[in-house]
């Protein structure tokens, strides 16, 4: 890719003047950023229904700068991704993140979207990181609201340690002209491999 | 009760004991027949009818060419108006031997009846039965879901299409037996297929007909059209 990585060292002589002022700005930056992190839920099945729990009143989301669900992806920081995606949606969720403007995160809520869960059928998509990249996996099937108020409170960590000087973080990442996937497909294929029982299922017509 | 012999589901190694059977005997066969079977083969003639009672519920096996004539007796026949079809689906049994069924679920509200039709398509020959959609409106969408999983055509169907799998799905009709679990293609080509796939391109003909000439219809029928109503049929 031909990515180089800014020089970023808060130890060298040269220079520490500009740099204790990239790690103030970048401390109030990643503060405003981290604690009005905007949501766009994506719910296709019953994460949805305890990411709803998550924003409603017992768990309040909004303590946590995210009272304001942004259902245009264009005003939208952090893409939330609440249950099975068959493969028909895998367009939409990649065109949703891709009108989302940086900086953008994105949570994979669950089993099913974060590994295909108990689906591992002709329809449903093995874990979203295979169409978009992701930041916080949430395990549970689904999560409960602690669960993900918990990823949520992973990301914010993530957020403030980002430096702005940083710049391969909020680049654009382009997938591939011919194969539009972002990582290539012989390791979407040894991700998606099947484990445990279900290997009896091959792939072969019975 | 013997005969009852249970699978594991979900087992497909081919190599594992005898070869799969759908249990046969049924409890609960046999009984009083919904008066509307008789009625059919009165009214529209031919041989191929069987009758079947299981748990009270009545179906009536057709021949195929028959569907049509049955389905349009039993409209709107003031003795049947049987006017509230359920479900049109189909069903292949894991024996090899045992024909495609195709299922139409009819209810009739004025007489409190419900009656169960079938029709038997031979595995191996092209599956091909009529479509009800001239007599309940209601078969559009059921019959493109049976196609879209079972890859039945319904002759005479407005517009048959996939409903469920998009556009130019290329692996075939996930609900047949011979249809593996997890598709016929790698994960990264399903992947790739999927992403190729324009999420909009699912309108029909009809649809996009209307949308050009969205410009050229009266006033009243633009608002009607902006509020998500279709026109015609």
């Amino acid at each position: 890719m031909g990515i180089t990585h800014a020089s970023y060292n808060p130890e060298s002589h040269e220079n520490w003047f500009t740099t204790r002022l990239d790690v103030v700005a970048n401390n109030v930056v990643n503060w405003g950023r981290a604690n009005s992190l905007w949501p766009m839920p994506f719910g296709t099945a019953c994460c949805a229904i305890e990411f709803m729990a998550t924003a409603a009143s017992r768990f309040d989301l909004a303590r946590f700068g995210m009272e304001r669900m942004s259902f245009s992806p264009r005003q939208a920081d952090l893409l939330i991704c609440a249950g099975r995606v068959p493969f028909k949606l895998a367009p939409i969720i990649r065109r949703i993140w891709q009108q989302m403007p940086q900086p953008k995160w994105a949570i994979s809520m669950g089993a099913c979207a974060s590994s295909g869960g108990m689906f591992d059928n002709y329809a449903v998509v093995q874990g979203i990181d295979t169409i978009i990249p992701v930041d916080v996996y949430v395990p549970g099937c689904p999560p409960r609201p602690e669960g993900l108020i918990y990823g949520i409170m992973m990301l914010q960590k993530k957020v403030m340690n980002e430096r702005m000087s940083d710049n391969t973080l909020r680049r654009e990442m382009a997938p591939d002209p011919e194969s539009k996937l972002y990582i290539p497909p012989d390791a979407i294929d040894e991700l998606s491999e099947p484990f445990g029982n279900s290997v009896h299922q091959t792939r072969q017509a019975p | 009760m013997s005969d009852f012999a249970f699978y594991q589901p979900g087992s497909a190694l081919p190599s594992e004991g005898a070869e799969p059977r759908t249990p046969y005997r049924i409890p609960h066969r046999g009984g009083v027949a919904n008066p509307s079977a008789a009625a059919i083969q009165q009214r529209v003639p031919g041989t191929g009818y069987r009758v079947e009672v299981v748990w009270g519920e009545t179906t009536v096996y057709i021949p195929a060419d028959k569907v049509l004539d049955v389905c349009r007796f039993l409209h709107d026949d003031p003795s049947q108006r049987y006017e509230y079809l359920c479900d049109v689906t189909a069903v292949e049994y894991r024996d090899a031997s045992r024909p495609i069924e195709v299922v139409w679920h009819i209810r009739s509200l004025a007489h409190r009846r419900f009656l169960r039709l079938k029709v038997e398509l031979t595995k191996g020959t092209e599956l091909k039965v009529p479509s009800v959609w001239s007599v309940w409106r209601g078969a559009d969408w059921l019959e493109r879901e049976c196609y879209d999983m079972f890859g039945i055509k319904f002759e005479g169907h407005p517009d048959l299409r996939r409903i469920l799998m998009w556009e130019g799905y290329k692996e075939g009709f996930p609900l047949r037996k011979d249809f593996p679990l997890r598709g016929r293609f790698s994960r990264s080509e399903q992947l790739k297929q999927a992403l190729a796939a324009n999420p909009e391109a699912r309108y029909s003909m009809d649809e996009l007909t209307i949308a050009d000439a969205y410009g050229d219809v009266p006033d009243e029928m633009r608002k009607r059209l902006a509020g998500g109503e279709k026109v015609g049929e």
